[in-house]
């Protein structure tokens, strides 16, 4: 894991001060209402329906049993004994009091942590795959490249001021788990298919929103040496020309898709070869040195199969179930990376009480070389458990309501904080997520049912990221009631793909039966091993229309009895 | 721009400006001494071919292609900041040292204090400030918040060396030390 050196530790002091001396001109008047907000903004702080609310990253994902501990005094003692992970990797807490924020952000800096730009028209923080430097798909640890972006994105001295929001994501691997391609710059790292160097492969213009779309390759393969000053290119066309007079149409996706994909790529690249590129990259050594925290942790060499796991779940059904659904394979023989799921049946998704996190960075730090990592879909994951002490790790998660078996499955479902805490919220989303996930919380029935994942938002903003859930349900408001979109065939991989609506919108107690309605049409129409996504794209729209509109029909007419 | 008074403010402090500011290449017979000319009365301002200083006041969406041929004309390039939310001079500033200026660069219009590092770190070296927010924020603010954070990430910036140029600076003075 990277550790901060005197000068991280010297920058985000600084940060904290400068933080201080900012609330205080706002107390004294120094500072307009209207000039403090983008300020507290790019320090994460919200003000929301109820309260403040307070981003705290987490860049890509990564965080030490140390850390959670801190996150867990913070929750007890600033917020309501909770704390909340969100689908950027960060976590945030819902109720702490403006005048606690800079003790709070000094409690995060003891820590080696932030909320440095996890809000605001700046570079936010950088996300990665949740199983960096496990994967087996993996060409390099992309967590090395997202530590050299945060840095280089801290305080930028032009980058802070865009139109809008931006966010980079990075993956090293074949199975883009970081949803790349719906960032507004996507890094994949990869090997030039003739030299075999390592380099990237730049992505631009992909986000969710109002307006969703799928990036664009800007530049297929650039040499690793170079990212800072072509990023530096991007950020600069973007923050020149990308539009100001509309908010909704501020994001880098729109000047893209204004300027049209090869007149954007030739005035990235005209500004590229016009900028000093060895002023800006990383010095030599510099990548090296970041690298060197990523190391590989000490693994012990063991057996690829462990007896005593095999014996265990052969024993225990509900831990063979849990191995099954939640493990992930590790790239070192005799280890396993576990995912932890924070949906359990009815609960809030991505909440944890500060118990929990107490309890989690305990298992984390015995039992996974004290790393522990936060996933987009606002889970938790162990990345390095040896097998053999799997029915351990097993035993202590369940004992603290932490050992759901459904990464992945349809309960384990995402949705963002919607009507119950956001000012922007058009309707519900937690209690959405809450519903369904009861509906179907017979383990079978789930596993029947398989990889399924379901996103909620609570507004047209799209941060419950609906339009990539295999799932999508979108909250509105229609007359005074809370109405909801539903769409199939989303996809944040790879093959990433926008979700398409299956029929008009319903009413928040008719979702729970429409999600079923629609896993009956995968049921009846899945081919072997397809999943629901698959069997979307094969057997196109038109069944899960039928079957929505056969539901919706029907359950209007028992309203109406 | 004319009718706004305006102070200024450098990393020294607060300062009297020489500069005055005229609307048209007509006015320029009004005043003496150094004056700013919007940029579409630039080319008539030349062609005055008066004794003193000329300076030059630039729109942020400027093309910077378009400004270029006048760098080497100019001793002052102005660049307006319509809001202190709009970060597009930050972008002008970089490109118009980049293209070889080396007169004043100021940045004119209603930013804030917590802007001043990184106004001088794109390559101004002043900023013009509406008297109205100069009143809540006067210039001891400027330089007081200019140096609270005290080191940067970025490289190719002004303001001395950056982070990671210092620490590969520490760690050649490192290996230097052993060889001996
Ligand atoms: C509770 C207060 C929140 C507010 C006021 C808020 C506001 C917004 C807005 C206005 C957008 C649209 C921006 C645009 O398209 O330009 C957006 C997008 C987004 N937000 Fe939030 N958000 C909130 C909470 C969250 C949470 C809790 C998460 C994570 C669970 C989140 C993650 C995202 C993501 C991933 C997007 C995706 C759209 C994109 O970047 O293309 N937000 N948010
Ligand atoms: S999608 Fe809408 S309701 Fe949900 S958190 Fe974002 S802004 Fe709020």
């Amino acid at each position: 894991m990277y550790r901060y050196d005197e000068f991280d530790e010297r920058f985000v002091r600084d940060r904290v001060r400068q933080f201080r001396s900012q609330v205080e001109r706002r107390l004294d008047g120094s500072l307009s209402d209207d000039e403090f907000k983008p300020l507290r903004l790019k320090n994460g702080l919200y003000l929301q329906l109820h309260a403040y609310m307070l981003r705290v990253a987490v860049p890509y994902g990564t965080l030490d049993s140390r850390q959670l501990r801190q996150l867990a005094l913070i929750a007890e003692k600033y917020d309501k004994g909770y704390a909340h992970f969100t689908t950027r990797q960060n976590l945030q807490y819902n109720w702490p009091k403006l005048k606690d924020v800079p003790d709070i952000l000094d409690l995060l800096a003891d820590v080696e942590m932030h909320a440095i730009q996890t809000s605001g028209n700046c570079i936010r923080n950088v996300t990665s795959d949740q199983f960096a430097g496990v994967a087996k798909d993996e060409v390099e640890d992309p967590r090395v490249t997202a530590e050299l972006i945060r840095q280089w994105s801290s305080l930028h001295p032009e980058f802070v001021w865009l139109p809008r929001k931006f966010k980079i994501a990075v993956t090293g691997a074949g199975h883009d788990r970081a949803a790349i391609k719906v960032h507004d710059i996507g890094i994949r790292i990869l090997r030039h298919p003739e030299t075999n160097e390592v380099g990237y492969e730049i992505v631009v213009g992909g986000g969710l929103g109002r307006t969703p779309m799928i990036g664009k390759v800007v530049r297929s393969f650039l040499p690793k040496a170079e990212l800072l000053a072509y990023l530096e290119a991007i950020l600069r066309v973007y923050n020149a020309e990308g539009r100001r007079d509309n908010k909704f149409k501020a994001r880098v996706k729109i000047l893209v898709h204004e300027t049209g994909e090869e007149e954007f790529r030739a005035r990235v690249e005209a500004e590229y070869a016009k900028l000093n590129g060895p002023t800006v990259n990383a010095p030599e050594g510099e990548v090296e040195r970041i690298a060197a925290y990523f190391a590989p942790p000490a693994y012990e060499t063991l057996p690829e199969r462990s007896e005593a796991l095999e014996a265990a779940r052969a024993s225990d059904p509900a831990l063979d179930r849990f191995v099954e659904q939640n493990g992930f394979a590790h790239k070192v023989p005799g280890y396993i990376a576990l995912t932890v799921s924070l949906k359990g049946i009815g609960e809030v998704p991505g909440d944890m009480t500060d118990a929990q996190m107490r309890a989690f960075a305990d298992i984390a730090e015995r039992y996974s070389m004290d790393e522990l990592r936060v996933t987009h879909s606002q889970n938790l994951v162990l990345p390095h458990v040896k097998l053999d002490e799997v029915a351990e790790v097993y035993a202590a998660l369940k004992a603290n309501g932490l050992a759901t078996a459904n990464a992945g499955l349809i309960t384990d479902i995402i949705a963002c904080p919607g009507l119950d805490y956001c000012a922007l919220a058009t309707a519900k989303s937690i209690p959405i997520a809450q519903a369904i996930s009861k509906t179907f919380a017979d383990d079978d029935r789930q596993r029947e049912i398989g990889e399924l994942p379901i996103k909620i938002s609570g507004c047209i903003n799209a941060c419950g990221h609906h339009h990539v859930g295999a799932i999508g349900i979108l909250g509105l408001e229609k007359s005074g009631v809370e109405n909801y979109q539903i769409t199939v065939g989303g996809d944040a991989s790879e093959n990433a793909a926008l979700g398409e609506r299956v029929g008009p919108g319903i009413d928040a107690d008719q979702v729970p039966g429409a999600v079923e309605a629609l896993v009956s049409v995968y049921l009846r129409e899945r081919q072997g091993s397809e999943r629901f996504v698959d069997t979307v794209r094969r057997a196109g729209l038109d069944p899960f229309k039928a079957g929505f509109q056969a539901f919706v029909s029907g359950a209007g007419q028992e309203a109406a009895e | 721009m004319t009718t706004t008074a305006t102070i200024l403010i450098r990393p020294e402090g607060q300062v009297a400006d020489e500069w005055t500011s005229v609307a048209t290449a007509a006015d320029l017979s009004l005043v003496e001494g150094p004056a700013i000319v919007p940029f579409d009365a630039i080319d008539a301002a030349l062609a005055e071919r008066r004794n003193a200083p000329l300076g030059v006041h630039l729109p942020n969406h400027v093309a910077p292609d378009a400004v270029e041929p006048y760098l080497t004309q100019v001793a002052l390039v102005s660049v307006a900041f319509p809001a202190f939310s709009d970060g597009r001079g930050f972008s002008l500033a970089k490109r118009i040292r980049r293209a070889g200026f080396t007169g004043r660069l100021r940045a004119t219009g209603p930013l804030i204090a917590d802007q001043f590092a990184d106004a001088l770190a794109c390559g101004f070296d002043e900023v013009a400030l509406p008297e109205a927010v100069a009143t809540r924020q006067p210039a001891e603010q400027w330089v007081e918040a200019r140096s609270i954070v005290r080191d940067h990430y970025q490289s190719g910036y002004e303001g001395g060396a950056s982070i990671l140029e210092q620490r590969r600076a520490a760690a050649a003075a490192k290996a230097e030390g052993s060889h001996a």
